[in-house]
C-alpha cells in the first residue's frame, strides 16, 4: 500500500521538526515523493506524529480474559494511537517461561494492530525467590525482566538478580515499594486518607525501595527502569542518581501526573489504583520531573478492570485503570499546562519511551517504520464507557472533557484504525 | 467534587453516611429532634407511629450486638418493622456480592437500610445504588465514620454542657481505627467547640489528623488539663500484634483513665465511653463507674437519636 498523507502538519519529537506537509509511505516505510499512491489521506488540521509507545500496558491475557482480551485491548491500543507497548508479566500465570511469551507474541502479531513487547517476570511465578530464565526468555522476545505489580524480593535476591541481569545486559523495571510498608495500605496515607478512615501507604515506602534499588544499581552496574514514580522525594532521588551517571531511566502514569488523593472524593473506586494517588505536592512534582526529564516518560499504565472488580468498597475494590486511550490526549493536557512545544510533549510518548525500550521507533524520518499516529489536537471529547474500545470502562477520567482523538493510526505503513 | 451524596436535591438529609460536611442545622435538627424522642422512652406505652408500614433492614456485614439491638429498637419505637440479617454469617460467606444482597433486599421493599461494614466507604456505595425512595443509614464503616455514635456523644455533651462555643474536649487512645473518633471530631468542630484534642502515641493516631482540626497531644495529663469533656475510646485486643502497642498493661500506665489523670481536667468534667468498655485497659472501674462518667445516659441517649436519624431520612 503506498500513501500519501496530504497537508499535515508532521511533528518529529525526536528532531523537534514541527512543519506542515506531505509524507510518503512505500513498503511500510516513510518514503521519497510517489507519483501514484493507492491512497490519499486529507491530514489537513491533523498532526502527523509518530505512533505512540507505551512502556505499560496490561492486556490481561494470559488468564485474566474476562476482564480484557488481546483482541479488545490492541484495538483499544490503535484507537488511542499506540503502535507499540509494552506488557508487564503479572499474567496468570506470570510471564516467566519462554513458550507463554512466544504465545504472547504470536497472537498479538496475528492481530497486528500494534506491536507488543513482552517483559518477562524476573522470578519465577513472580514469587520474588528464584530467578527466572533470562536468557531464553529474552530469545523468545522479552525486552526487560520486571515483577510487575508485585512485591519485590528481597533484597538479597534483588541484589543477585540485578548481577545477574547486569552480567548479560538484560534491562530490569521495577516498582519501587517496600512491601512491608505498604501491607494493607490502600490510599496516599495523608489527610485524605485519615478523612475517609482508609489505610495508608506511607510516601517512604517508595522512597526506602529507591534508596536500596539506588544502591544496588551503584553496586551492580543494572539498567534499572524505574516504574510508576508517585512521590516528589522519589523524583529527587532519580534526580541525584541521574546527575551521578548511574543507568536509571522512569516513568509516570497518567494517573499520577494529572490526580491526586483528593479525587478519591467520596470512596471513588476508579481512583483506587498501585500506587496510590498522592499529595498535590507530589503530583506537581512529578509534572515538573517530567518536563524537566527527570522523569524520561509518560505511561498509561493500561489496567482493565471488569464492573465487579470496581462495584466494591474502595478497599476492597481491585486496583487499576484503563489507559491506553487517554495517553494521548492526556500528554496534550499535560504539555499544554507546562507550555511546552508539541514535539516534546510528543517525545515523552514517543521517542523516549521508545529509547528505554532500545528500539528504532518514535520518529519521522525517511526509511523509518510508518508506524504514525494523526490526530486532531483540538477535536475534543468526553470520556465515557461508550467512547472506549477497550473492555475496561474503569477510569477516573470519565466525565472529562479532554482534546485530542486520533484520526489515523498506521502500523508498519497499514491503516489499522481510523475515525 | 460530587455533591454530597447524603443530601438530596433541597439540601435535606436523605441517608445519614458521615457527619462530615452535613450542615450545622441538620445536625441541630437530629439533635433537637432526638430530644423530642427522650421523653417517648420514658413513656409506658414507647411507641410512636411515625415509621408505621415502613420496613428497616438491618444489615450488620461486621458482628455487632449492641448498635444492631438500639437500632432494633430504635426502630420499634417508631412503629416500623424490623428485620435483621446478620450478612456476616450468610450470603457473604455464599460469595454474594454487597450490591446483589441489597438489591435482592430492596425487591423486598425495604425503606431503611441500617448499614454496618468492615471497610469504610461500603454504605457510600450502597447509596449510590439504591432506589430513590429508600435511605441508608451508616451504623459504622471500617474506620471511616459511625454518625449516629457521633451524634449521641453530642447529644449527651450538649445535654450535660448546654453550649458547644467554650467547650475543651478530648478524645483519647486509639483515634487512628476508630470511626467513633472521626465522627465526633467532625461534629464538635461543626458545632463550633473551639478545642478538640486527641491523645494517644503516634502509633494509633493518623497522619495529618490535624487538618480535621484537633490539636494533637501523647502526654495524657496534660492533653486533659482543663477539658470538659473526655471521650474514651475502646482499645482493641488485636492492636497489641502488628507492633502498636507492647501491652495492654503498658497503655494503661500511659493513657488509661483513672482518678488521677482525670484531676487534670475540670471538675464538672464529663467522662464519655462508645462502649463496649475494656476495664483496666483504657479506663479504671472507679472512673467508669464514677461521678463524672454519663456512659450509661450515653445508651440511652442512643435509642432517641436513632429514632431521630431514621424519622427525619424517611421524611425527606
Amino acid at each position: 500500500m503506498r500513501i500519501h498523507i496530504r497537508n499535515g502538519r508532521i511533528v518529529d519529537p525526536a528532531t523537534g521538526k514541527d512543519t506542515q506537509g506531505d509524507l510518503f509511505i512505500a513498503d511500510g516505510k516513510i518514503a521519497e515523493e510517489l507519483a501514484r499512491p493507492d491512497r490519499v489521506i486529507d491530514a489537513k488540521g491533523l498532526v502527523v506524529a509518530p505512533g505512540l509507545v507505551d512502556l505499560a500496558a496490561r492486556l490481561r491475557e494470559p488468564g485474566f480474559e474476562y476482564k480484557a482480551t488481546l483482541e479488545s485491548e490492541l484495538g483499544a491500543a490503535a484507537a488511542g494511537g499506540v503502535t507499540r507497548l509494552a506488557c508487564p508479566p503479572d499474567t496468570d500465570p506470570p510471564l516467566d517461561e519462554p513458550g507463554l511469551v512466544d504465545m504472547l507474541r504470536r497472537r498479538a502479531s496475528a492481530l497486528s494492530r500494534a506491536r507488543v513487547h513482552p517483559i518477562g517476570a524476573l522470578t519465577v511465578k513472580l514469587a520474588g525467590e528464584a530467578l527466572t530464565e533470562m536468557g531464553q526468555l529474552t530469545d523468545a522476545g522479552c525486552v526487560a525482566f520486571s515483577q510487575g505489580n508485585l512485591a519485590l524480593p528481597d533484597n538479597q535476591v534483588l541484589w543477585r538478580a540485578l548481577q545477574y541481569a547486569a552480567t548479560f545486559g538484560y534491562k530490569v523495571w521495577l516498582r519501587a515499594e517496600d512491601g512491608a510498608l505498604a501491607r494493607g495500605g490502600v490510599a496516599h496515607d495523608g489527610e485524605m486518607a485519615t478523612r475517609l478512615g482508609l489505610p495508608g501507604i506511607p510516601p517512604f515506602a517508595e522512597t526506602i525501595a529507591l534508596g536500596s534499588l539506588i544502591e544496588l544499581v551503584r553496586a551492580t552496574g543494572a539498567r534499572v527502569h524505574l516504574c510508576r514514580l508517585s512521590t516528589a522525594s522519589a523524583v529527587e532521588l532519580v534526580r541525584k542518581a541521574k546527575a551521578e551517571k548511574l543507568p536509571l531511566t522512569c516513568d509516570v502514569g497518567i494517573h499520577h501526573l494529572h490526580l491526586s488523593d483528593m479525587d478519591l472524593g467520596y470512596f471513588d473506586s476508579h481512583c483506587r489504583l498501585e500506587p496510590p494517588l498522592r499529595s498535590q505536592r507530589d503530583r506537581d512534582a512529578l509534572s515538573r520531573g517530567l518536563a524537566e526529564g527527570v522523569v524520561d516518560c509518560l505511561v498509561s499504565d493500561h489496567t482493565p478492570v471488569d464492573e465487579d472488580g470496581k462495584h466494591l468498597p474502595f478497599a476492597e475494590a481491585e486496583p487499576g485503570a484503563t489507559g491506553l486511550e487517554l495517553l494521548l490526549p492526556l500528554a496534550l493536557k499535560w504539555g499544554e499546562a507546562q507550555k511546552l512545544p508539541l514535539a516534546a510533549t510528543l517525545g515523552r510518548i514517543t521517542t523516549e519511551p521508545a529509547r528505554i525500550l532500545g528500539v528504532e521507533a518514535g520518529r519521522i524520518a525517511l526509511g523509518a517504520p510508518a508506524d504514525l499516529a494523526i490526530f486532531d489536537p483540538r477535536a475534543a471529547f468526553q470520556v465515557s464507557p461508550q467512547n472506549l474500545k477497550s473492555q475496561g470502562k474503569n477510569t477516573p477520567f470519565l466525565g472529562y472533557e479532554l482534546a485530542g482523538r486520533v484520526r489515523y493510526t498506521l502500523l508498519a505503513g497499514s491503516v489499522v484504525y481510523e475515525a | 467534587m460530587q455533591r454530597n451524596p447524603q443530601l438530596n436535591a433541597a439540601g435535606e438529609l436523605q441517608h445519614l453516611l458521615s457527619i462530615e460536611g452535613l450542615p450545622r442545622e441538620v445536625l441541630v435538627q437530629i439533635l433537637d429532634t432526638a430530644e423530642s424522642f427522650v421523653g417517648v422512652t420514658e413513656r409506658e406505652v414507647k411507641k410512636v407511629p411515625l415509621l408505621r408500614g415502613k420496613s428497616v433492614f438491618n444489615l450488620f456485614f461486621e458482628p455487632s450486638t449492641r448498635t444492631r439491638t438500639t437500632f432494633e429498637i430504635a426502630a420499634k419505637r417508631l412503629s416500623a418493622d424490623v428485620i435483621n440479617l446478620n450478612i456476616a454469617v450468610s450470603s457473604a460467606t455464599k460469595g454474594e456480592s454487597l450490591l446483589d444482597t441489597v438489591a435482592n433486599l430492596s425487591a423486598m421493599h425495604a425503606d431503611i437500610f441500617v448499614v454496618r461494614h468492615a471497610s469504610s466507604g461500603a454504605p457510600f456505595l450502597i447509596a449510590r445504588h439504591v432506589k430513590p425512595h429508600e435511605h441508608v443509614v451508616n451504623a459504622g464503616d471500617g474506620r471511616h465514620a459511625h454518625p449516629t455514635q457521633g451524634l449521641l456523644d453530642l447529644y449527651t455533651i450538649r445535654h450535660y454542657k448546654k453550649d458547644f462555643s467554650a467547650l475543651t474536649v478530648a478524645i483519647v487512645g486509639d483515634v487512628l481505627h476508630s470511626r467513633v473518633a472521626r465522627s465526633l471530631i467532625h461534629g464538635l468542630t461543626t458545632l463550633g467547640a473551639p478545642e478538640v484534642r486527641v491523645i494517644g502515641p503516634q502509633t494509633l493516631l493518623p497522619l495529618g489528623v490535624e487538618a480535621l482540626g484537633v490539636r494533637v497531644f501523647h502526654d495524657m495529663r496534660a492533653g486533659l488539663r482543663d477539658c470538659d469533656v473526655v471521650v474514651m475510646l475502646r482499645l482493641q485486643n488485636e492492636r497489641m500484634r502488628g507492633a502498636l502497642l507492647p501491652s495492654a498493661q503498658e497503655f494503661f500506665k500511659h493513657y488509661g483513665l483513672t482518678e488521677e489523670k482525670l484531676a487534670a481536667a475540670r471538675q464538672d468534667a464529663i467522662v464519655m465511653h462508645p462502649g463496649p468498655m475494656n476495664r483496666g485497659v483504657e479506663i479504671d472501674s472507679t472512673v467508669a463507674d464514677g461521678p463524672h462518667s454519663v456512659i450509661l445516659p450515653q445508651v440511652t441517649f442512643g435509642i432517641a437519636v436513632r429514632m431521630a436519624v431514621m424519622s427525619i431520612v424517611a421524611g425527606n
